[in-house]
């Protein structure tokens, strides 16, 4: 099933329920999901999905769901959540995933502004955050969950398990078997298929449409482009609400027909991964970063043979690997010291990595470290950055295979049209944009231009090869004010993310827009810098008092310095060198409202938050108290305080040479 | 103690101990001790330390024979039984200090809470053949359901030393629960975890008595922890019971008050 390009006309005519019930008749034993349950992966096949997915329908219908209502999706991945959402769509409604470690609180605002009535959701964790904010969602008629355990107790009008929810639809489909298949067949492509509520850095989440067509067309160009089958193997462990794992594991499974994997837990990812060996993989570049870390560390604990060895292997890795993966030209003998690597280190470690079957690995989402990019590539992972975002259904640009760079995002994809606003902005024509945002037309007319154009809010240009790159946000590219670089470009994300590719450096959070020079707050990561203490001999009693420690302060010194001595060399960029910095007391957290849950920086929110903090780098100052409220795992609140140093960095003369 | 909401916690009676006096030496451990257990309820024992809470566990568990009394259990009653005798009726205990095969991994810790209910002998499960194979087969079903139980999936195959303590609490449970047991012993659950480690343990603790009916007899220090989830507190001071009640009876008991407060004279 490879090579030929879709004809228009299937996509046309096609839903996602359909897409099923063909892969239910074509291939009736193929394996469609697999869940890991009580130690052994178990096999849903795409017959096995029909039946279910029909009871499912069966029992919505019951319960009173209409053609257009929502219904809202909470967990982790499960088959059972899965066939609801088709259930959902062959009955014409549209299903909302709501990522599943949001505080309740957070679901109020997509339950009201979406007027839903039907939540599915994994367990007794989400149905308590469900029925906390139930005299706020007055509307909420039915919850139906997928695990019983803890809720035999639970007498709350409208709370219903999920087997209940298939018994009554058996019974439905016994009266009246055509049911299903007239409700699959009154629905068109255009219609709306799901909604995705964005995290947004700034007030309200938006909710996001999608129609069948602009999920499906997308899901076919990345299968287009990357030869995808229905032999893959997926595994699907990022949240369900996150468009990116949506168009995976359910807009791309049901195109492609291939197998997800749900992972038993949060906590096996890493030895299900092992275990299935995905074919095709996606994950955010944090995901990468920690494999790589617990690479790392492992190996620095290793005894001092391997430890050399995978050095030598890893430095010859660096420089042949990523030309090999290229299919660049590489000298014969550098190809049988690859090999050699290849055979005592690289495949051993892509074993224990679980990428040992991997054809084609995607991260996106963020900028990605050119150390960790280069470090998948030269073991042999095929890893590619793409671009998108859930206003396009993910698939704008993709880096084909031989062409994947750190700093690009690839090219534009078959469908796409890519253009630059005079200010720079990034403008995308693709038939996978959004429909609308939900009862918001005045965000819609800002995002959408009347000739279909899309705002994607990213600054960025396209470079001599045809790939596109992007600098930052295009509305947090801003210029310093007075000082040495008056005026001078100021891309916070591009200094933050050149501070993160530092394993020590968690999180950075620059300032610098409106100023006369750059200054940041630095989360250290508490694995890396706890590991590099200990090996100093270096006691410490917990996240803030490490982060305290005047040996940390000049280990991330070193690391800021490194960063401006490479800005330097930028004529550009040169203003943005960090000049002073401090080392925060707590981690950002999203609970504390100072990430999103895709964990990217809320940067003026923090700024507000810690104001003395910016005074006082801003002012010279040599230390700060400052007292923060925090929210704890189990939802308590309380406050930390701390006198927080900062100190001041070696910033470099500006080089000629032009990047 | 019925539980007026659901009904469901019946009284009968499955443990009864009467008149419980053990000394060592000169030592009195505990002194004419008396009380009951009923179905399906949480029954807690508190003290301040040395009040004779382990020993109390220890003699219901069969490791120590008490001088003076008897035990009855689902209507047996004994003055002393042997270990085995014990766990054979269908009592299962966790302990304080831990006491886990240490370079053994978690599902090997778990599956030796199964011995008991394995028939086959040693050679038949040494070669793994028939119905050894079978058997084995069945009680590692149910250890997985343990697992999942008590959400420790991702340790299946780590030994079981190099776990954090709270994780290694949960695989001591995870053992006494391989046992079947109608009454669960548990001797400090709680002791040396964090916040979190402990309302995890708490929610576990509730959620055996729930879903698998079991009784439950615990020692705890910690009050919060105690009044919680118990249904039945037994306070115990110099081996001598001097509070039996609910959590409210016994807080507002004076004995009780002044053992753990001190007295103002």
């Amino acid at each position: 099933m490879l090579g030929p390009v879709l004809p228009k006309e299937w996509l046309v005519q096609t839903t996602f329920p359909r897409l099923m019930l063909d892969h239910a008749k074509a291939r009736p034993d193929a394996a469609a999901l697999r869940e890991k349950s009580y130690g052994i992966w178990q096999t849903t096949t795409w017959a096995q999905l029909e039946t279910l997915v029909r009871r499912m329908a069966g029992g919505l219908a019951e319960a009173g769901v209409r053609r257009g209502e929502h219904v809202v999706v909470v967990g982790d991945n499960r088959p059972r959540l899965y066939a609801g959402m088709l259930a959902a769509q062959a009955l014409g409604a549209v299903p909302i995933p709501l990522y599943e470690d949001a505080a309740a609180a957070e679901f109020v605002f997509p339950i009201r502004n979406a007027e839903v009535r039907w939540a599915l959701v994994e367990n007794q964790e989400q149905v308590d955050k469900l029925l906390e904010i139930r005299d706020q969602c007055p509307q909420l008629q039915r919850i139906w969950y997928d695990d019983p355990r803890g809720l035999r107790k639970y007498e709350e009008p409208g709370l219903q398990s999920i087997d209940a929810l298939v018994e009554a639809g058996a019974a439905r489909v016994q009266r009246d078997a055509g049911f299903f298949d007239a409700e699959v067949a009154k629905a068109d492509p255009q219609d709306v298929a799901a909604m995705f509520f964005t995290s947004g850095t700034t007030g309200n989440p938006k909710g996001v449409v999608h129609t069948h067509f602009s999920l499906l067309d997308r899901a076919a160009a990345g299968q287009v482009f990357d030869k995808l089958t229905a032999q893959e193997e997926v595994l699907a462990y990022m949240p369900l609400a996150w468009i990116g794992q949506n168009i995976f594991s359910y807009a791309q499974w049901l195109a492609c027909g291939y197998v997800v994997n749900c992972p038993e837990s949060a906590a096996t990812v890493t030895i299900d991964l092992k275990e299935v060996g995905p074919t095709y993989y996606f994950a955010p570049p944090r995901v990468f970063e920690g494999l790589l870390t617990s690479v790392m560390i492992r190996m620095e604990d290793a005894g001092a043979f391997k430890r050399k060895l995978f050095h030598a292997c890893m430095a010859v890795a660096r420089r042949v690997g990523p030309d090999l993966l290229d299919g660049k030209p590489v000298a014969l003998l550098d190809r049988i010291r690859w090999k050699l690597g290849d055979w005592a280190i690289f495949g051993p470690l892509r074993n224990s990595l679980g990428f040992s079957r991997v054809r084609v690995a995607y991260t996106a989402g963020e900028a990605i470290g050119p150390d960790l990019f280069t470090f998948y590539r030269s073991i042999g992972v095929n890893l590619k950055q793409l671009y998108g975002s859930t206003e396009t259904a993910v698939f704008v640009c993709l880096q084909p295979d031989h062409e994947a760079r750190a700093d690009t995002v690839g090219v534009p994809v078959q469908g796409v049209q890519i253009k630059l606003a005079d200010n720079g902005e990034i403008m995308i024509k693709s038939p996978g944009l959004l429909k609308a945002y939900y009862k918001n037309d005045a965000a819609t007319a800002e995002v959408l231009t009347a000739d279909g154009w899309y705002h994607s809010g990213d600054a960025g240009f396209i470079d001599d090869s045809g790939h596109l790159k992007i600098i930052d946000r295009h509305k947090d590219v801003g210029r310093l004010a007075g000082g040495a670089h008056d005026g001078a470009l100021f891309a916070p994300k591009y200094v933050e993310n050149k501070l993160k590719f530092f394993p020590y450096i968690k999180e950075a959070v620059a300032f610098g827009n409106g100023r006369d020079r750059v200054c940041a707050f630095i989360n250290i990561d508490m694995e890396a810098v706890g590991n590099w203490a200990e090996k100093r001999n270096l006691g410490y009693a917990g996240y803030m008092d490490l982060a305290g420690k005047p040996e940390v302060y000049e280990l991330i010194r070193g690391c800021v310095e490194q960063v401006n001595a490479d800005l330097a060399h930028d004529v550009l960029l040169a203003g943005s060198q960090v000049t002073r910095f401090l080392v925060l007391h707590k981690e950002l957290d999203a609970d504390d409202g100072e990430m999103t849950r895709t964990r990217k920086v809320k940067r003026g929110f923090i700024s507000d938050r810690y104001a003395v903090l910016v005074d006082a780098l801003y002012g010279g100052k040599a230390e700060q108290f400052i007292e923060t409220a925090v929210t704890f795992e189990d939802g308590r609140s309380g406050s930390v305080s701390a006198t927080l140093k900062i100190a001041d960095a070696k910033t470099f003369a500006a080089t000629k040479k032009a990047a | 103690m019925a539980d007026p909401e659901t009904g469901r916690k019946s009284g009968d009676v499955i443990l009864d101990i009467k008149n419980i006096s053990l000394s060592f030496g000169g030592v009195k451990a505990l002194t004419d001790i008396s009380f009951n257990v009923r179905e399906h309820e949480i029954r807690a024992i508190i003290g301040p330390n040395g009040a004779g809470k382990s020993s109390m566990l220890n003699c219901i568990n069969g490791v120590y024979a008490p001088q003076q009394g008897s035990i009855t259990f689902r209507g047996q009653t004994f003055s002393h039984m042997s270990r085995r005798q014990v766990a054979e009726m269908g009592v299962a205990r966790t302990f304080q200090n831990l006491a886990l095969f240490k370079g053994m991994n978690v599902i090997d810790n778990i599956m030796s809470g199964r011995n008991l209910k394995m028939k086959s002998n040693l050679f038949q499960q040494a070669i793994r053949w028939g119905a050894a194979q079978r058997e084995e087969e069945e009680h590692r079903a149910f250890v997985e359901h343990i697992i999942d139980f008590l959400e420790i999936q991702a340790y299946r195959k780590t030994p079981v030393g190099r776990l954090p303590y709270g994780l290694q609490k949960r695989v001591d449970l995870g053992r006494a629960l391989a046992m079947e047991p109608q009454v669960l012993l548990l001797d400090e659950p709680m002791a040396g975890m964090n916040v979190e480690e402990k309302q995890d343990m708490c929610r576990f603790v509730l959620d055996v008595n729930d879903e698998f009916a079991t009784t439950i007899v615990l020692i705890e220090h910690d009050m919060g922890v105690v009044m919680d989830i118990s249904d039945r507190v037994v306070v115990l001071d110099y081996g001598k019971k001097i509070g039996d009640g609910t959590p409210d009876e016994v807080r507002s008991n004076p004995d009780v008050i002044s053992a753990y407060l001190g007295t103002s004279h």
